[in-house]
């Protein structure tokens, strides 16, 4: 039995922590400008439920994930005027985007709790889907899977290998050095902060549409936070987030599994374990000081303004 | 270095016709106004929700901000409210201040709640006249032991206190919940999830006949006070100021960040444990699922309305605990969902954080630019 | 090609140039013509306006009236890739080299075109080669010496084959062999055309390069004149409005030991730091003891091993007054009479959001602001009301906030703070970088008399004539070593500059330092 139950459970980790990859790479993105956004929790739960609401009154599943991105752009906005526009601390006004994101969620997704949706469905692909082991794991995933995969590709090679990528880190370096130099630092943080909402809408969007498909408040349950430790996790390197977001998307899926392999602990402590796992991970890769200074982006976190 | 008095684009490289411009000083006007002011633009907003909503506004106004006053044991649940909101946020305030990002005195409310209700059911009868200490006591040491591990990790590894006070919030309900459902559970609560009910002799009395409202809102502003005094006049204080403002400057004059860590993390947390007990040995009166509907959070947002001062957070304390009290009022007479308080409580902070800015800039038409074309530059 | 050309042939004329900040005017009405291959020297002191107008030229900040000219056409210029499609290059006074980033990546950031990396290198070779500025596309900045940085920014002008560079006080940090390097590449760039416009306020310097000077005083031009037929004298009048004065170091015999290092080492905790090793030095009462090198060296990290920021792990690596201090926090080696002037102003040496009363406060603890933990409010009013009188210190009375004051006067502040803490060893860093001409002499001034009243006091300072003017006693720290502390009578400014590339027998191991020029 056990080969089956591991493939069954491989496969759902990918599923698991396809919403991490998603938050994680976008948050990425807005911290390698210099941007520290903590609302990604707010921002998953505006795009779960505006993804879970268009979804059902439309009737179309990617009507709902463009929804869940246009919500979750529109929110980062409002955060990027904060921060960029008007100088407001980073770290407070992140915050005060999660409140707002929970708020205004099952503010507005009130009439939607408990409806049901038609999931977000696996792709057939013909014969590599129906092969033993490897079918599962790899070519039965629904298109938003494979689509997290590209992503991560796509970024780690923009951020290295191309113009873009170059002004990114040297925003996120140093504003002002870049700004001296000409670039428009104000309009590429705001970029990459819109970056970051629509892809936590997206992954927000996942949460309702294809994971558990239904609507509840509050139902990213702390995932947007762990996307954002994720970040760190992965040394602000695309690939290595991917990792990590793998990583924890087993965790969460052994705890569940856990029971029907023998493991007879209540089940409140295995769902403490992405908690736990989460600041485990944190403390390990802080316990070198070198490891963040060398790659968390110098300015994270810090205001600019241009007015020279 | 820019200079002071330099001016700032709205939007960078768009030629805006209103720029920031950062003020000599920061205006001692809009430093108290600002969030007065953030409130107002609240109450504006919400006036217009009610009305997108299809309601009334003035009638919403006054089921949400009117009638759940209206009687003694309406102030009453106005003050049971701001209680914990009050014990949290002056924690956090402290700990703010001194830039350490406490984000989970949730959680640290919660384990209050455990070990103080934990003691109650436990010893609670055999202490007999010191059972309020005791209990009230366990509730502070368990909110400092949970706020101790974020506290131990940031100074030892410089792990991000935001993420594990956080991570510990859910950590701290599901080790409540695994308590009330398993071995804490009342066996004679058919089979219902929550404690046996505490025994009198622990119960926080009551302040005012009539209404629920117990000692620890006296405890709240004793504490309120106590805090405005340490922050205003002692070293420490003054240390954890020094900290929050300039940390190059705290290890130039010698402050340890460790101390201030410690220090701010045992102030929040101990604050946010003795919120938790005063739930579980006042209005709850037993241990239960779910003791708190979020004042942790809404706690972080009670601090920075108060703009991080005891007077502004007694204040804020209040105007959080009214917006709670008129969600549930909406939802009952309106139908409105009690989640409407959730959202005022976001979008307050917003409005503080924009007028917050106002402080330190004002708004000034932009200079024009010389334009494109040459000759000269007429006169200003 | 000298003197100054008909107005036809300018290459940039600014007319009538004026910016103004909300409290004070960084340029009032400036004129300025620039002609083909003219070695043009913008001249004056801190703060008067000469960095703003160069940023004005390079478009990164819009003049509010006023107007410009290039190569006889007028022009808004509005952004820095305009500027450079102009043909106007920069190099900046604080290079604006991305330490994460390859040379190449550096280069193409200010390229306006994009090449394929391979056409880039191909080109960078070529430039370097020409110019004799040899750089390696393929490394990363990080690691490199301040001379190497200045040649990755130089060769990202050239490539754009500038008509008009602007040199941004690019001597400031460079030893006086890597100057007249600077200046051979200079002088060859003017044979071929191109226009330099010169800024600084190194009086010896503009003598020797440039061809024109126009003087800039509180923003406005005070004057121009032909550096070659001036004296130091008349240029310095020029520049402050008044004579320069000079600071006088009377000879005294030295007292005991108060500040002595012992074989530091010690581990940078900045990837992208210098680590020390091996430091020996000993500063004595009654003397000031200077140190010279190009930041970057070790400076910080020597710093915070002296004022106890970072601990050593070597019993007795650190004495103060004879007392082990090498585990001793900031704190408690203030306790043993140590002050500290750090480089950092505001954020380190006074917190910005607090006023100056409470500034006091920060370190004051020793002259009673401080007591049974409750702090004395009405003391610290007191000492900063006496601090402020005593050093002539401009502000709003002592509850004014730290960040309203000038760079000048509040280095003023906090230099008056310390030295009125009654020091017995005081460390100074960079006293008087960015600090105008009047300040400058104040605090020099100031810390010779603390010598003169029997204080050891150590100064680290990129500001080799500083250091001259000083000292008694001369090191150098480079690559995270130090030389011995030599005379300063009688050193050679050149001697001093080969030791910043870090040939010198070191007061600890000697190492034989590979070419890797500076």
């Amino acid at each position: 039995m056990n080969l089956a139950v591991w493939v069954t459970i491989a496969a759902s980790a990918v599923g698991a922590a396809t919403p991490l990859i998603l938050a994680a790479l976008g948050e990425l993105v807005t911290e390698r400008a210099g941007v520290l956004n903590l609302g990604v929790e707010g921002m998953m739960l505006i795009g779960a439920m505006s993804g879970f609401a268009v979804g059902v009154s439309s009737g179309s599943l990617w009507l709902g994930y463009l929804a869940a991105a246009a919500s979750g752009m529109l929110i980062a906005l409002l955060f990027g005027v904060l921060t960029l526009s008007l100088q407001t601390n980073q770290v407070a006004t992140g915050l005060a985007l999660t409140l707002f994101g929970v708020g205004l969620s099952a503010f507005a997704g009130r009439s939607f709790v408990g409806l049901p949706i038609r999931p977000l469905l696996p792709l057939r692909i013909p014969v590599l889907s129906e092969l033993p082991w490897i079918g599962p794991l790899l070519f039965h995933h629904d298109p938003l899977v494979y689509l997290s995969l590209l992503l991560c590709a796509l970024i780690a090679w923009v951020l290295k290998r191309t113009r873009v990528g170059l002004r990114l880190r040297a925003v996120g370096e140093s504003p002002e050095m870049a700004h001296v130099l000409g670039e428009p630092v104000i309009r590429i943080r705001y970029l990459a902060v819109l970056f970051g909402g629509a892809m936590s809408g997206i992954a927000g969007a996942y949460l309702s549409t294809a994971l558990t498909p239904m609507w509840t408040e509050g139902m990213s349950a702390g995932r947007g936070w762990i996307a954002l430790a994720l970040v760190v996790f992965g040394t602000w390197k695309p690939w290595r987030v991917l990792a990590g977001a793998y990583l924890f998307g087993t965790v969460t899926v052994l705890q569940l599994y856990a029971q029907g392999l023998g493991v007879h602990v209540p089940s409140e402590f295995l769902s403490m374990l992405p908690y736990a796992a989460t600041i485990m991970v944190l403390v390990a890769i802080c316990r070198d000081p070198k490891t963040i200074l060398l790659n968390q982006p110098a300015s994270l976190g810090r205001s600019f303004h241009p007015g020279y | 270095m820019p200079p002071r008095g330099s001016l700032v684009p709205v939007f960078d490289q768009l030629h805006w016709p209103l720029r920031l411009e950062r003020r000599q000083k920061p205006s001692a006007a809009m430093r108290i106004c600002s969030s007065p002011l953030a409130a107002l633009a609240m109450l504006a907003t919400g006036l217009l929700v009610f009305a997108a909503l299809g309601k009334d506004p003035v009638a919403a106004f006054r089921v949400f901000f009117v009638e759940p006053l209206n009687s003694t044991y309406g102030v009453g649940e106005l003050l049971l409210k701001a209680t914990p909101l009050m014990l949290c946020a002056l924690g956090l305030a402290v700990s703010y201040r001194a830039n350490v990002w406490n984000i989970g005195a949730e959680g640290q409310l919660t384990l209050g709640a455990i070990t103080g209700g934990g003691v109650g059911l436990f010893f609670g009868p055999a202490l007999g006249h010191w059972g309020q200490p005791a209990v009230l006591s366990a509730g502070v040491l368990g909110g400092m032991a949970w706020a101790a591990i974020p506290a131990l990790l940031r100074s030892r590894f410089r792990t991000s206190e935001i993420f594990v006070s956080l991570m510990l919030v859910y950590i701290a309900q599901l080790l409540l919940s695994y308590l009330v459902h398993g071995p804490w559970r009342d066996p004679a609560g058919q089979n219902f999830p929550q404690s046996q009910p505490l025994s009198d002799s622990v119960l926080l009395p009551s302040l005012l006949q009539g209404t629920r409202v117990n000692v620890g809102f006296i405890i709240a502003l004793v504490l309120a006070l106590l805090s405005w005094w340490f922050g205003t006049t002692t070293a420490a204080g003054f240390r954890m100021r020094v900290g929050g403002l300039a940390p190059a400057a705290a290890a130039y004059a010698g402050i340890s960040e460790r101390r201030n860590i410690w220090l701010a993390m045992m102030i929040s947390g101990g604050a946010a444990g003795l919120a938790g007990v005063c739930e579980v040995a006042g209005p709850i009166g037993m241990l239960q699922p779910v003791v708190s509907p979020g004042y942790g959070f809404a706690a972080i947002i009670v601090a920075f309305v108060g703009r991080l001062h005891p007077l502004g957070v007694v204040l804020a304390s209040l105007l959080m605990s009214a917006l709670y009290l008129g969600g549930e009022s909406a939802q009952m007479e309106l139908q409105l969902p009690a989640s409407v308080s959730g959202l005022f409580q976001g979008g307050l902070l917003f409005y503080l954080l924009a007028a917050e800015l106002f402080i330190g800039f004002r708004l000034r038409r932009a200079h024009r630019l010389p334009s494109a074309a040459p000759a000269g530059g007429g006169g200003a | 090609m000298t003197t100054v050309s008909t107005p036809a042939s300018a290459r940039l004329a600014l007319h009538g140039i004026s910016k103004r900040y909300a409290s004070v005017i960084a340029n009032d009405r400036i004129d300025l013509k620039v002609a083909a291959g003219e070695i043009h020297a913008l001249l004056g002191e801190n703060g008067a306006g000469k960095s703003t107008l160069m940023k004005i030229v390079y478009g990164v900040t819009q003049p509010d009236e006023g107007s410009i000219e290039w190569e006889g056409a007028p022009v808004a210029i509005r952004s820095p890739a305009q500027a450079r499609r102009l043909g106007i290059g920069m190099v900046f006074q604080h290079f604006s080299i991305f330490e994460t980033l390859t040379v190449a990546e550096n280069i193409a950031l200010a390229l306006n075109e994009r090449l394929p990396a391979a056409t880039l290198a191909a080109r960078i070779d070529e430039v370097s080669q020409r110019y004799g500025l040899p750089i390696d596309p393929q490394r990363l900045t990080h690691g490199m010496s301040v001379g190497e940085r200045q040649r990755v920014e130089i060769v990202r002008c050239l490539l754009q084959s500038p008509r008009l560079l602007i040199m941004d006080e690019p001597t400031s940090v460079l030893t006086p062999q890597a100057v007249q390097v600077l200046f051979e590449t200079l002088r060859r760039l003017a044979r071929e055309g191109v226009s330099i416009l010169y800024i600084s306020h190194k009086l010896d310097e503009i003598r020797e390069l440039c061809d024109v000077a126009t003087i800039l005083r509180n923003g406005r031009v005070s004057g121009s004149a032909i550096p070659r037929e001036q004296s130091n004298t008349s240029l310095g009048r020029m520049m402050v409005g008044a004579d320069l004065k000079e600071c006088k170091l009377e000879p005294r015999p030295p007292g005991p030991i108060r500040l002595e290092l012992t074989n530091l080492s010690l581990d940078t905790e900045d990837p992208f730091g210098t680590s020390l090793r091996q430091i020996n030095l000993r500063v004595r009462g009654g003397q000031i003891v200077g140190i010279a090198g190009v930041s970057g060296n070790g400076q910080k990290e020597l710093l915070a091993a002296i004022s106890g920021e970072r601990l050593c792990t070597q019993r007795a690596a650190v004495r103060l007054c004879g007392q082990d201090a090498a585990r001793l926090n900031p704190a408690q080696r203030r306790t043993l009479g140590l002050r500290f002037v750090p480089e950092e102003r505001l954020g380190r040496g006074a917190v910005p959001g607090m006023h100056l009363a409470d500034n006091c406060v920060l370190t004051g603890a020793s002259a009673g602001l401080v007591r049974h933990g409750m702090v004395r409010r009405r003391a610290a009013r007191a000492f900063a009301r006496a601090t402020i009188a005593e050093f002539a210190v401009k502000c709003d009375g002592e509850l004014a906030p730290a960040d309203s004051l000038s760079g000048g006067n509040l280095q003023k502040f906090i230099v008056g703070r310390e030295i009125r803490l009654a020091p017995t060893v005081m460390l100074v860093a960079q006293p008087t970088w960015g600090v105008d001409v009047g300040a400058s002499l104040l605090i020099r001034q100031a810390l010779i008399e603390l010598r003169n009243a029997g204080a050891a006091v150590l100064v680290i300072s990129e500001d080799l004539d500083e250091l001259f003017a000083i000292c008694d006693c001369l090191a150098v720290l480079a690559r995270g070593r130090l030389s011995d502390a030599m005379p300063t009578a009688g050193l050679a400014a050149e001697t001093v500059g080969v030791w910043m590339t870090g040939e010198f027998q070191g007061a600890g191991a000697a190492a034989g330092v590979a070419g890797a020029g500076v």
